[in-house]
């Protein structure tokens, strides 16, 4: 085997050849590799991305839950307490309305005992002047007397 | 142009094509062969070193880069290696998908292997073929061929592992009985024409190892060939010829490992094929 020009002229011919390569065959292969990796990357950011808005999503939705129960618990003590205020109320008024009834069923008692005073009180005079006509014998003239026998029977 | 010249150009063709081969020669034995009768003189039992050593290198090659971008790989943006290595893998994965129609999880990384493989063998043809020949002459070795895939022993010897797989599966598939129904009864269904159907069924069987081998050594050789006659070109006009000659094999190196590939998937296909 001889080292002769064959050898220049070869290697004259593959650097043409690495030159042609470097500047039209490796360009798009490159590119398509770099073109893939931009595709990767936005797949996994946008992956990432969703991801993210599901989290958020989830916890948006537990807030709205939390604050739902919130408000639902909030309603039931209103009510509770509403309630508990009827009742109470409820309770007062009966309370007043029994007093009212007692009171008035005890002026109404009380004005019974008043007319039967009175009453008493005018059949007292009446036997008092029969008494005293029986004492004196003498019948005492009841229009003369009547003032005194009214300041009497008023005194009693 | 002078005998003399004559024949040192048959000379630098015949040099270029011969092999390194080791082999057991009828007078000196098992020893290297120092030209091409003595190589031929060998017969069968000799092996070529050159093909055997560049294939095995490439292999090798394969197997490294593959496992560092696996090794090194990560669920995120790939970048440099990883990202090349997935594309090719992203590639033949895709092409499997295609046209496998069984399923079997050999068929995906064996079409890679041989896809990368051979490409890495076609791609030696790139580099001058004066190169590897001066170094090694300087080297005190005779013999060069650098192109595994310039040598039928190489291609063949893959067509034949292929050839092994698709009579694998044609019995472990269809069994036995099926496969030799399907030798038998296609094309022409019918009991007289079994022998017809036999005849046409093997050839076609047998055709497809020598089809995929011969078809990848042959457009390897006859470029290599080219290569070898516009290399005897005075030394300026060389890059005339050879460069568009190189650049047009930047295509023919793909095309060619990946044919071998896809039909090696179709005939693999094929064996899995219930009737």
């Amino acid at each position: 085997m001889n080292i002769n020009m064959t050898l220049i002229g070869q290697t004259i011919a593959f650097a043409i050849f690495v030159w042609f390569c470097i500047k039209y065959v490796w360009p798009p292969i490159s590119n398509a590799l770099h073109e893939r990796q931009k595709k990767i990357a936005d797949g996994l950011d946008a992956a990432s991305r969703a991801n993210r808005d599901l989290e958020l999503a989830q916890e948006r939705a537990e807030q709205t839950l939390r604050e739902s129960k919130e408000q639902a618990s909030q309603i039931l003590e209103q009510a509770n307490k509403r309630s508990a205020q009827m009742i109470e109320e409820a309770r007062e008024q009966a309370r007043a309305e029994g007093e009212r009834l007692v009171a008035s069923a005890r002026s109404e008692i009380e004005q019974e005992v008043n007319r039967a005073k009175d009453e008493l009180r005018a059949q007292v005079s009446y036997l008092a002047v029969m008494g005293a006509e029986r004492v004196l014998e003498a019948s005492v003239d009841e229009q003369a007397h009547r003032k005194l026998l009214d300041e009497l029977a008023a005194e009693l | 142009m002078a005998a003399g010249n004559e024949v040192s150009t048959t000379y630098y063709i015949q040099h270029h094509l011969q092999n390194l081969t080791f082999g057991n020669h009828p007078e000196n034995g098992w020893s290297l062969a120092h030209s091409a009768e003595e190589a031929s003189e060998m017969g069968f039992w000799a092996i070529h070193l050159d093909t055997m050593g560049w294939s095995i290198a490439m292999g090798l090659l394969f197997i490294w880069i593959f496992r560092k971008a696996g090794k090194m790989a990560t669920t995120g943006v790939p970048s440099g290696l990883q990202n090349a290595v997935e594309m090719v893998v992203e590639f033949v994965e895709d092409m499997v998908k295609g046209i496998f129609k069984g399923h079997n999880p050999i068929i995906a990384p064996l079409a890679l292997t041989l896809f990368v493989w051979i490409l890495f063998m076609n791609t030696l043809k790139i580099i001058p073929v004066d190169y590897f020949p001066v170094l090694f002459s300087k080297l005190g070795v005779d013999y060069m061929k650098i192109v595994p895939t310039t040598d039928v022993n190489a291609t063949l010897g893959l067509a034949l592992g292929v050839f092994g797989l698709i009579l694998f599966y044609s019995f472990k598939v269809k069994g036995v009985g099926g496969f030799a129904k399907e030798l038998s009864l296609t094309p022409f269904n019918h009991w007289a024409l079994i022998p017809f159907n036999l005849l046409l069924e093997v050839v076609a069987l047998l055709v497809k190892p020598f089809s995929l081998a011969m078809r990848l050594f042959g457009n390897m050789f006859a470029g290599e060939v080219i290569f070898i006659l516009i290399a005897m070109l005075p030394f300026w006009a060389i890059w005339v010829l050879d460069v568009p000659w190189a650049i047009f094999h930047i295509l023919i190196v793909v095309l060619q490992a990946f044919i071998f590939t896809v039909l090696s998937v179709v005939y693999l296909s094929a064996a899995h094929e219930h009737h």
